[in-house]
């Protein structure tokens, strides 16, 4: 369908690393020991089996969670604990396994709250909405509709998100995340429940957001098909500790993957 | 306002024209990024010349044969005209033609270049590539996802432009030159071919000259009075005939305005914003309209409903009188000014109608109710035939002279006869050249002494001297008893019901009459969500019991009024069917401007129309279908048949004997 790109792994420096995270809920362990990074530009894909920790990760990632044990570096910087609005205004952005969208207003006004964060003007000037708040609210909308082009909801522009399927739900939910112009996007299983052609054009826009804007991706998914077509490397969690960390081919055949996705060998007869 | 000057005789001579004389008048507008953004005949020359002499450089010279492939935009528009003034000859693709049939018609046509729209055409050629040695660069207007591929034939429609821009520049002699070859136009060469998705076999490459497009587009502007002021909308597939005369020839001929909608999906919310005047629209767009109306009033709350259903019936009794000019009481008037505030003004804002002169339905027959509807409304929906043959007009209603079951008059310059056979033939300025390189199917259709044998069958109504189209001529047929069985005529009848979208009818030398139908998806999941139906899937939803009860109170209603009329009361429907599946043009069931070609579907869905001959219940199906990235696939499902109880025809006599 593409041109394969000239490098199998895009080299670029680290923008996020992960070095020894562990998180606990009282007297269960999420996440132990782990570590991995995510590179510039590239497409990083968590993936495991149910309960592996992967939704825990992007939660620390994006400051939600805070872990016991661990260094966190984003843009150089080292972090120790972040509110999510401070990840957010950092530059990450993230979708929900579960979406989160303002089901009762528009597709357009969902996109707009994702430029929140960009927005100068204080509340008084938006209320007038008058001279430099109105330049700026044109500026912003400028923006959200070269989105809604990229994703090619401008049908969609006026209906309230409630009334969308789920596949066209996600993409609202994609649109708002890439309102705020993230270096990072954390996608949490951006094609549950989505019908093949769904997931086809949910693919096709995670990559042209990769390619045209540039933006680092992480994302979960369980769909293994599309992990291994669409990222550049796979960190593999298991019971919250990494298992494996290596392009989709490698992991393919790595022997602790099967065994993790598949069981073992001997008991069960397949 | 453009004279109808007879040096006027090519699109590239007419848009100098233009420029020159009301160059300061919007030409073409798109969408972009929610804002409307217009162009000047001045900037469109403009931009045009800076094409066309990028696309010079690029090697396309005249007599080349170059492609247009993709939905509606400024720039494919504009292609077409830059090459049209080097001489070349643009041959306009359907954008949803699946790989196959793009090779057949681009290595039919021989065509040098092509001008697509975005990544979607641009990944349908490359996979072509290797079986069309003779096509060279490829022009993309929309860079999106383009950026990783390999550009040693791919060109962005900019740099084309900046091609064109940087020669000017370096060498303004050359706009003399490009001036000197549009002046080399003549009348009589071939403007554009357009390839006809016939109900049968193979397309057909159907020549125009200028004189043939450019006449027919003169004679439609004096018809309905078209100036430069109309607005229109260009949103129907620019490889079909309707599309290229009215939204390209008569734009350039009248020097009217043509918006390009964003989306191909956001056409209804575009035409509303542009308040368009002049519509064309085959009979497929009123039906989904009026169709989603119906869907959203069943919706609606009590009072709107009651207050929707009360005015429309009311319009359906004094609408159209009103519209003719009839004489109509007083009270009525009134009465239809207050709907008209409550009810029609509303929805014709909706449909985007509230501006509209003349609206027409073209391409098929349109269902006589769905066609009263729109009338009933206020709005001056006419009907007209045309073939591309013909360069579109072969008859057209004048104002006035509505009849919902006649396609008018001949167009101005326009003969007409009947054949022996019932066959319908016609003779104009706008009779094509030829079929390229098929000189024998030519001869088959055109006369030495230029009839052109239509295909269709009809007569001119005694009552209004209209013609009157009835169905295919091939298709006419009789049951085994004899009674005249005209497919086309039931199927209309059938599709008027919001629930069914497609409707195919069997018959010809049979003893009885039997439809298979699908069902509307979005009328009938409101219904099934109505009426607590669950589903899962489409196929779940057409087998569903209580969708079967439900369609089979609509064909019994057709039923009814078919045995009110004397000569089709034989053919009323004896046995029905849901299709698994809906009938698709990428699997060869409808045609690209979604005719049914019922020739092959009784083919493809035999066992089904052996079952429903042969008295079965129900039948097993399986059928392959191609997916829309052409992936093949396999569909399979059991199809329950109902029976259904003809009405015996004295009904009618008894009505009229009271």
């Amino acid at each position: 369908m593409r041109a394969p790109s000239s490098a199998e792994v895009k080299v670029g420096e680290p923008l996020l690393s992960v070095e020894a995270v562990s998180l606990t809920f009282g007297g269960v362990r999420a996440l132990t020991g782990v570590s991995f990074d995510i590179h510039k530009g590239e497409i990083r894909a968590i993936i495991g089996p149910n309960g592996a920790g992967k939704t825990s990760m992007l939660n620390v990632i994006n400051g939600f969670y805070r872990p016991q044990a661990g260094r966190i570096t984003f843009k150089g910087e080292e972090r120790r604990t972040m509110r999510p609005f401070a990840a957010a205004r950092g530059g990450i952005a993230r979708t929900f396994q579960n979406l989160a969208l303002f089901r009762g207003m528009t597709t357009l006004d969902n996109i707009m709250a994702g430029r929140a964060l960009k927005m100068h003007r204080n509340f008084f000037w938006q209320l007038i909405r008058y001279g430099p708040a109105l330049q700026e609210e044109v500026e912003h909308r400028h923006r959200v509709e070269e989105i809604i082009d990229f994703l090619e909801i401008a049908a969609l522009r006026r209906i309230p998100v409630g009334r969308l399927p789920y596949g066209l739900q996600k993409r609202v939910e994609l649109g708002r995340a890439l309102a705020m112009e993230p270096d990072l996007l954390l996608l949490d299983e951006p094609m549950a429940g989505m019908n093949l052609e769904e997931k086809e054009d949910m693919s096709r826009f995670i990559l042209d957001v990769n390619q045209q804007y540039g933006t680092t991706i992480a994302l979960i998914e369980h769909d293994m098909g599309v992990v291994m077509d669409l990222s550049d490397r796979v960190v593999v969690l298991e019971y919250g500790r990494k298992i494996a960390d290596a392009t989709p081919e490698e992991v393919k055949r790595d022997k602790n993957v099967i065994r993790a996705y598949l069981g073992e060998p001997h008991g069960v007869s397949v | 306002m453009p004279s109808s000057d007879l040096h006027l005789d090519t699109l590239p001579k007419l848009l100098i024209h233009n420029a020159a004389t009301i160059g300061g008048r919007p030409a073409i507008r798109h969408k972009n990024l929610g804002i409307w953004q217009t162009w000047t005949w001045e900037e469109m020359l403009e931009e045009i010349r800076a094409f066309s002499l990028g696309i010079a450089e690029l090697g396309l010279k005249r007599g080349d044969h170059f492609a247009i492939i993709g939905s509606n935009r400024p720039r494919l528009y504009w292609a077409i005209c830059a090459g049209q003034a080097l001489g070349a000859v643009p041959v306009p693709i359907y954008a949803d033609a699946v790989a196959e049939e793009m090779a057949f018609v681009l290595a039919h046509a021989e065509v040098k270049l092509a001008v697509v729209e975005d990544q979607e055409q641009v990944d349908k050629i490359i996979a072509l590539s290797d079986r069309l040695p003779q096509l060279g660069r490829v022009i993309y207007d929309e860079p999106r996802g383009l950026k990783d591929y390999d550009h040693s034939r791919l060109i962005a429609f900019e740099d084309v432009q900046r091609l064109g821009r940087k020669k000017l520049a370096n060498d303004p002699a050359c706009l003399r030159q490009w001036e000197a070859e549009v002046a080399k136009g003549q009348g009589s060469d071939i403007a554009i071919i357009l390839y006809t998705s016939g109900t049968t076999g193979r397309s057909k490459g159907v020549m125009l000259t200028y004189r043939n497009a450019i006449i027919s587009a003169r004679n439609a502007n004096t018809f309905d009075r078209l100036g430069a002021d109309e607005e229109v909308i260009a949103y129907l597939p620019m490889a079909w005939i309707g599309d290229h005369i009215f939204s390209y020839v008569q734009s350039y001929a009248a020097g009217y305005c043509v918006s390009c909608p964003e989306t191909p999906d956001t056409v209804l919310e575009d035409r509303r914003e542009i308040g368009t005047t002049y519509a064309f629209a085959p009979p497929r767009v009123y039906e989904n309209l009026l169709t989603l109306t119906m869907v959203r009033m069943a919706d609606a709350g009590a009072l709107k409903r009651r207050m929707f259903d009360y005015f429309i019936a009311f319009a359906r009794r004094w609408g159209e009188k009103i519209l003719n000019g009839e004489k109509v009481p007083l009270t009525a008037r009134l009465m239809y000014r207050l709907g008209d505030l409550l009810v029609y003004g509303p929805l014709k804002n909706r449909f985007g109608l509230s501006r509209i002169r003349v609206a027409y339905t073209a391409g098929e027959a349109i269902g006589p109710e769905i066609f009263r509807f729109y009338r009933s409304l206020g709005i001056n929906l006419k009907q007209l035939y045309g073939q591309t043959e013909a360069s579109v007009y072969v008859t057209a209603q004048p104002d006035g002279e509505i009849d919902a079951e006649t396609v008018g008059k001949a167009s101005p310059d326009v003969e007409i006869k009947i054949a022996d056979s019932g066959e319908v033939l016609f003779r104009s300025p706008g009779v094509f050249a030829g079929y390229y390189k098929d000189p024998e199917k030519t001869a088959e259709v055109r006369t030495p002494d230029g009839w052109v044998h239509t295909g269709d069958a009809g007569f001119f109504d005694p009552k209004t001297g209209h013609l009157k189209i009835i169905d295919r001529a091939k298709d006419v047929g009789r049951l085994r008893d004899g009674t005249l069985f005209a497919p086309k005529y039931l199927e209309n009848k059938l599709k008027f019901y919001p629930n069914i979208r497609e409707a195919v009818a069997l018959g010809a030398g049979r003893d009885f009459v039997c439809v298979m139908l699908n069902i509307d998806l979005t009328a009938v999941s409101s219904w099934a969500e109505r009426n607590n139906v669950v589903y899962g899937s489409y196929q779940e939803l057409a087998g569903h019991p209580l969708v079967y009860d439900m369609i089979a109170e609509h064909v019994d209603e057709v039923n009814r009024s078919l045995a009110e009329e004397e000569v089709m009361a034989g053919a009323q429907i004896r046995r029905f069917l849901i299709l698994h599946k809906e009938l698709d043009a990428d699997d060869g069931e409808l045609t690209r401007t979604q005719k049914i070609r019922r020739g092959f579907i009784g083919e493809r869905y035999g066992p089904l129309v052996d079952a429903l001959y042969g008295g079965a219940t129900s039948a097993q199906i399986s059928t392959h279908v191609t997916f829309e990235d052409g992936h093949q696939g396999t569909i399979s499902a059991r199809v329950a048949i109902r029976d259904m109880r003809p009405y015996p025809a004295r009904a009618a006599k008894l009505e009229r004997a009271a």
